[in-house]
């Protein structure tokens, strides 16, 4: 490469990458014997269910519906019965409601399109944007990345917005994680159809896909594509840093624009990111009529024996897919749901592989466990790697007095919970944990002095 | 078999290599290419000096921790404590008797450290303010000056006059031809052993110093911002008061001569008594060369920069609070 | 002498020259404040904790002045300095006070390590507020008591304190204030604020779990269900069933303790009821004493 890779400007770091499965060919996971389906996967308000215990579905169902404006379906992955509609813990720690299946046989819907003929939006010129935001939406597909917001959501920009570019997020800027990257090798052709459905659904002009120099194959094979037949969709090579696949920053690596400071969000600097699967979950849901219902994920560890990527049912327990690559390590475990930066730790393996579960990652002995912090020694190194502008050691301590106010002031609620000034500090300070508990107790605050103000001025009117 | 019971923790769930200690140790090897020297050129004195430096900075924290603060964890493996006693004897002449050596460390670690609580509550620099006490309490010891060149004699080497003092000279007669005495830039730079060649332990080979800043760079230690700016502030400044009037030295003499170097690489740099942002730590700098000239130049001593970054240290807190690093998405005004 | 003379008259001079200034600035610069609230402000304990929900005692003394103009400082209540303090204030104010009765914190939770068995390790940050981010914590229990002590570094009473074998804080009886600031502290709202009780005795349900019966059972030993048996058998309809957990409102219950002997985990306590003494036992040991003399 002779150009300058562009990258995000402020902060960043750069973990070690150990993408153990970068080359291993994604196989496809068993069914399994009881798939569980969580009615919150997303941002917003739950689903709620449609059936009832003893009910028989088919794949493609509907089990539960949108539950209010932020919400997405829940369509169901197998065929089998309703066992029934219980708690049960999924990555938040907590029990939450979800309906579990007893899978039979694997029978699907009449009307999704099981054939691997490419289809292309020119030879559909019936779809207008929104029909296909319509389809998106009734597929259930919400953010592939990890996040999960309602896709359909995104695409209709609040009024007084107008999007200017989509950005495909291709990064995959996490450690050990490698599905997005095995998708895009995988399944180049589908992924560009669906970038270009999302153009048709936003009614924009140019495309940009951003994936980092550490996969110059998925660079190769995509630009090739563009320039053969894509014109308006170009392949933006980025330097590797984490970070980079969060959505300001990667708006500012590509269009050298910033997002402001919360609630703004990429829109109203004209841009519109989605993550490479919901891409090509945009592909199959409008093209092939095929609701979300699988994903690839990449279960991985240094001590697992057979780590490898996944097309995976949603719903299959975390621990079916453990068992295919070897079964849990002797030892200590911790199991996370997503990579080792943003990742969730699993309280047990009964957690199911829900929309945005894009990795399994296993840590072991002593990397499972953190070190003993110790007093600030106040090197800056957290001012240095946050790539937001923050200074963590300070919000940190501020959340940790309880001081919300001055943490309001140093812009806490900026904080996109990325953990690279945890990940920096050399005394072991838990900085990001502080940081969280002040960011929410924050707009908390936020939000109720919001609609005290909003009451004064309705009462005023 | 029972399986282990799955651990569970917050985000972020790896860390770094970095780590105090290697923080710590990196600078104490950045810091062996002047020790060696000085045992070049200081021979045994300076290797008494130092050893009984830290030896004391050690027993002093251990002490302190372990049976006044009574803490359960001893801090004396992060390192720190030997970094303050290198650094405190680097700034002393290697014929400085034992017993005052071992006031130093008493007064840098036990009050300028530990009283605040230790590492990372300091408000000034520790080995400064060890030395700057010795220098008022000592005067006469702390300024002979060994020449170089005395490999074996400690006590009873014999002094010389040091560059600055030579400076100082040509400032308080008016006399510029008496800046002629001094050693021309290539021996400040490489250090020295003829007349005019004694200094501090520590400060008479900039190269070697030099060496110390490229390998802390490198490892990503220390940043560029802090040793930069006071050497380009103290080359600018000192070279307009030499064009102004040559009674003053000029500027690259002023910028390889006295603890200079040493305390803008290793000295200033310290993390605790630094500010915690680029634009702060730039400003930061730029006072210390400035305040060091004028010191040099017009006050009573003629080493500036231990004084000038004592001062310094005092505004930390309030570069802190009024230099932010810029935020993302900030609109520029 | 001359200089002397001069000096010691110069320096007069500048310092009646600064009282001057100083006097009319006072004056001139003066904040008027209600008299009265100096007044009040100095009766109360001076602790500044917060309990009576104003921000610090001069806060108070603010807020009983204008309550006092109104005619009533019925509400405001100073639990630190209690019946003593709120009577002289308030005979400071030509009003009368009614007392109140008086309350304590009550942690609502029995999940000893011996009922509520371990299944995870936690690795991290050792405060309450960050494990209830990470998940139900070291147990099943997603309600239930995290042990680390966020209500004990909150209190500024030294009144409540981890239990070491139980690992479950403690409320020192003599010493809690009812301020609430544990109560805020406690990031599942485990510890309530609770009638002391006719000679501190009280009863309680000691579990806020809200899962379905077997779910809480699994997790806790000692969990509510939610069956409803206390609900049925209280004469005083002092408790209610809401999402599967179980609630005694203190301003009904006449501490009778059926619901106690009804329990079937054993999650409602009583505290500081004499020790039931066994009727049978003591009639035999009655009729051998008689036989004896």
């Amino acid at each position: 490469m002779n150009m300058k890779l562009k990258s995000f400007r402020i902060g960043g770091i750069h973990p070690v990458e150990n993408k153990l499965t970068s080359d291993v060919q994604t196989k496809v996971a068993e069914l399994p014997k009881k798939a569980i389906f969580p009615l919150s996967q997303h941002i917003g308000t739950p689903a709620k269910p449609v059936v009832n215990k003893g009910d028989h579905v088919k794949v493609g169902q509907m089990i539960a519906a949108s539950g209010g404006f932020v919400s997405a379906p829940i369509l169901s992955s197998v065929s089998g019965t309703i066992l029934k509609i219980d708690s049960v813990f999924d990555a938040t720690g907590y029990r939450k409601p979800a309906i579990i299946i007893k899978v039979d046989g694997d029978e699907w819907i009449d009307s999704i399109d099981r054939s691997d003929k490419l289809e292309k939006l020119s030879e559909h010129s019936e779809f207008t944007s929104e029909e296909i935001i319509k389809r998106i939406k009734d597929a259930g597909i919400t953010g592939m990345g990890g996040a999960g917001f309602p896709t359909y959501i995104k695409l209709t920009p609040p009024s007084g917005n107008t999007a200017e570019y989509v950005i495909i997020n291709g990064v995959e800027c996490e450690p050990y994680i490698t599905s997005d990257y095995r998708l895009m090798m995988e399944h180049p052709d589908e992924i560009l159809v669906g970038i270009e459905l999302l153009m048709k659904a936003t009614n924009v002009k140019l495309v940009f896909i951003g994936i980092e120099d550490n996969k110059p194959e998925a660079i190769k094979l995509l630009s090739d594509k563009c320039h053969l037949d894509y014109p308006s969709i170009s392949v933006v090579a980025l330097k590797q840093k984490y970070p980079q696949g969060g959505e300001k920053q990667l708006v500012d690596a590509i269009l050298g624009r910033r997002v402001p400071a919360p609630p703004a969000i990429p829109v109203n600097v004209g841009a519109i990111v989605q993550n490479v699967g919901t891409a090509f979950a945009v592909y199959e849901a409008v093209m092939k009529h095929k609701p979300l219902i699988e994903r690839y994920t990449t279960v991985t560890g240094k001590k697992l024996s057979g780590p490898c990527n996944f097309k995976v049912r949603i719903g299959t327990p975390v621990s079916d897919l453990i068992e295919a690559c070897g079964g849990l390590p002797d030892g200590s475990n911790k199991i996370l749901a997503g990579g080792p930066m943003m990742g969730k730790s699993l309280t047990t393996t009964e957690v199911p592989i829900c929309k945005g579960t894009n990795a399994v990652t296993i840590l072991s002995d002593a990397e499972a466990r953190r070190k003993d912090p110790q007093p600030c020694i106040r090197c800056a190194k957290c001012v240095s790697a946050c790539p937001m502008g923050l200074e963590p050691f300070l919000i940190a301590t501020l959340s940790a007095m309880r001081n919300w106010d001055k943490s309001e002031k140093e812009d806490i609620i900026s904080c996109i919970e990325c953990g690279s000034c945890q990940y920096t500090c050399p005394a072991h300070r838990p900085l990001l944990d502080n940081i969280r508990l002040g960011k929410s107790t924050v707009m908390g605050i936020i939000k109720a002095r919001n609609a005290v103000n909003k009451k004064e001025t309705n009462d005023g009117k | 078999m029972m399986a282990n019971k799955l651990i569970i923790s917050l985000s972020p769930h790896v860390h770094g290599n970095d780590s105090v200690e290697r923080n710590m140790y990196s600078v104490i090897i950045a810091l062996l290419p002047a020790m060696l020297v000085s045992f070049f050129y200081f021979g045994i004195g300076s290797v008494i000096v130092l050893s009984v430096s830290v030896l004391s900075c050690i027993f002093f924290e251990w002490s302190i921790t372990k049976y006044i603060l009574r803490r359960e964890r001893n801090t004396i493996h992060d390192g720190s404590a030997i970094v303050t006693g290198l650094l405190l004897g680097m700034n002393l002449p290697s014929n400085l008797p034992i017993w005052i050596i071992i006031i130093g460390a008493l007064v840098s670690i036990g009050i300028a450290k530990m009283t605040f609580g230790g590492l990372g509550n300091n408000p000034f620099n520790p080995a400064l303010v060890g030395r700057c006490f010795l220098l008022i309490s000592f005067p006469a010891q702390m300024t002979s000056w060994p020449v170089s060149g005395q490999l074996l004699k400690y006590a009873d080497a014999i002094t010389g006059a040091t560059p600055l003092s030579i400076m100082k000279h040509a400032i308080k007669s008016g006399d510029s031809s008496v800046l002629g005495q001094l050693p021309d830039s290539l021996h400040l730079l490489l250090g020295n052993n003829i007349n005019g060649g004694a200094g501090t332990i520590g400060e008479v080979c900039a190269l070697a110093l030099i060496a110390g800043l490229v390998y802390m760079l490198f490892r990503k230690v220390i940043t560029w911002h802090i040793p930069i700016s006071i050497i380009a502030t103290v080359f600018i400044f000192s070279g307009l008061m030499h064009m102004a009037n040559p009674i003053y030295a000029n500027p690259l003499s002023e910028v390889l001569s006295g603890g200079l170097m040493l305390g803008a690489i290793f000295m200033a740099t310290d993390y605790v008594t630094s500010p915690m942002s680029h634009n702060g730590q730039l400003v930061y700098g730029v006072f210390i060369g400035l305040l060091t000239i004028i010191i040099r130049n017009w006050g009573a001593y003629p080493e500036g920069m231990s004084f000038a970054i004592l001062i310094m240290n005092a505004f930390t807190p309030l570069i802190n609070t009024y230099i932010k690093p810029k935020r993302f998405g900030e609109i520029s005004k | 002498m001359n200089f002397i003379l001069i000096a010691v008259i110069v320096l007069c001079l500048i310092a009646l020259v600064s009282a001057l200034i100083l006097y009319l600035c006072s004056k001139k610069f003066a904040v008027h404040e209600d008299p009265r609230i100096s007044e009040v402000a100095a009766l109360l304990p001076q602790a500044n904790c917060g309990g009576c929900g104003f921000p610090g005692c001069s806060g108070m003394a603010d807020a009983l002045v204008k309550a006092a103009d109104k005619g009533s400082i019925k509400g405001l209540t100073c639990p630190v300095g209690g019946l003593e303090v709120m009577t002289h204030v308030a005979n400071t104010l030509n009003l009368s006070y009614a007392q109140t009765e008086p309350k304590i914190a009550v942690v609502r939770c029995n999940g000893a390590c011996s009922y509520r068995p371990k299944t995870n390790e936690y690795s991290g940050m050792l405060t309450c507020s960050a494990i209830n981010i990470c998940g139900t914590g070291e147990t099943n229990c997603g309600y239930g008591c995290l042990g680390c002590g966020d209500c004990v570094s909150a209190c500024q009473f030294n009144a409540i304190h981890i239990n070491e074998k139980t690992k479950l804080p403690q409320v020192d009886e003599n010493k809690c204030t009812s301020c609430g600031a544990c109560v805020t502290a406690c990031p599942r709202d485990i510890i309530e604020l609770r009638k002391k009780g006719p000679k501190g005795r009280r009863v309680f349900v000691s579990c806020v779990n809200s899962e379905k019966g077997p779910h809480a059972l699994k997790s806790c030993k000692v969990a509510c269900i939610g069956c409803g048996k206390c609900e049925e058998v209280c004469p005083f309809g002092a408790i209610s069933i809401k999402e599967n957990l179980s609630y005694i409102d203190y301003e009904i219950c006449r501490s009778c303790r059926k619901c106690e002997r009804v329990c079937p985990t054993n999650a409602i306590l009583t505290v500081n009821f004499p020790v039931a003494k066994d009727k049978k036992m003591e009639s035999q040991v009655k009729q051998i004493v008689a036989q004896k003399l």
